[in-house]
């Protein structure tokens, strides 16, 4: 098996792995990573909202929020588990549409 | 560590954006005249290898959580100026689809980890395996221990990035306007989350898949 197939097994493990992002964190207690407070969790600990961040966080709004389907967010672990996996398997296949996108623009012809 | 929108002001972040457009451009430059076709995939893989090892949280118990990069392992792989597109392309589709990372703030995000980090991690790594055998444990180390630095070095920035927003912008009743946390909260911070835990998860992620490669295929 050529390496580069082997490499690509192991983004796949890596993929159904994933979920351990989110059980994890929620088996430990853990709360939100340092400095990716959402404004409401700040306005808690901070005792206010920073003007600035509470109109630039609702720029955008993502189609997938952190990695689950929109109206998903109060689900159990196991679907957020399966959604976590199925943004995991789009995100990667947009990153490599892209990549192999900009990598036909910038490779030599052939080799 | 993906800054969100908010954190950083404006400026701020228009700033990285205009701080890394050349290193995007030498990039794109650079690897346009190094990178043969049979190559991409590997810069497919390592975007694909950084974007899911981004998505496994390491919580601290009690703590915070976050995350390893696995851009010196892709530096490693396609050298620092293909990595730094790898990574930042991995880095704008977590912030547009998934909200993980600010617009904003992606120049900013990519200076630290797509820039400064595989750039780190991979020169450091040069130098510690120089002249050591493709396959031996110390050329494998090397790589663990400039992604550790790498890793380390994007955090101490991060907390930069974050800490000097209070000093810099504060609304007109002088409250900070984006980021209230300053240096003397946000370095130590940073700094001690990920040199307690995720910069070792860094170095040892990349230690297991060199020597996993080392074995299959001398890198």
């Amino acid at each position: 098996m050529k390496t580069i197939t082997k490499l690509w097994i192991l983004v796949a493990m890596l993929v159904m792995l994933a979920p351990i992002g989110i059980i994890l964190p929620e088996l430990l207690k853990a709360k939100t990573a340092w400095g990716e407070w959402g404004p409401d969790e700040l306005k808690r600990s901070a005792g206010y909202i920073p003007r600035g961040l509470e109109k630039l966080s609702s720029l955008w709004h993502a189609p997938m929020p952190d990695y689950v389907f929109k109206g998903w967010e109060d689900k159990g672990l196991p679907d957020l588990s399966f959604a976590y996996i199925v943004s995991a398997i789009a995100g990667i296949g947009v990153t490599i549409l892209v990549v192999i996108g900009i990598g036909k623009f910038l490779a030599g012809k052939g080799d | 560590m993906h800054i969100p929108d908010g954190y950083l002001s404006p400026q701020t972040g228009g700033l990285f954006y205009i701080v890394m457009l050349p290193v995007w451009a030498a990039a794109a430059k650079i690897v346009k005249k190094t990178l043969a076709a049979r190559q991409v995939p590997y810069l497919a893989f390592g975007a694909a290898f950084v974007f899911v090892i981004m998505m496994f949280n390491v919580p601290m118990p009690g703590g915070t959580t976050g995350h390893a990069v696995g851009g010196t392992l892709v530096a490693i792989l396609v050298g620092p100026w293909a990595a730094a597109i790898a990574i930042t392309v991995a880095l704008a589709v977590q912030a547009f689809l998934f909200g993980d990372g600010g617009i904003t703030a992606l120049g900013a995000n990519s200076f630290n980890m797509a820039f400064v980090l595989p750039f780190v991690g991979y020169y450091s790594y040069k130098l510690i395996s120089f002249k050591s055998a493709k396959d031996s444990v110390r050329r494998a180390s090397a790589g663990a221990i400039g992604a550790f630095l790498g890793i380390t070095a994007a955090a101490l920035l991060a907390g930069i990035e974050f800490g000097i927003q209070p000093l810099l912008y504060r609304s007109d009743n002088g409250r900070p306007l984006y980021c209230p946390y300053g240096l003397e909260i946000a370095i130590p911070a940073m700094l001690f989350e990920h040199l307690i835990l995720f910069s070792w998860v860094e170095a040892v992620a990349t230690f297991l898949v060199i020597r996993y490669l080392q074995r299959e295929d001398p890198l």
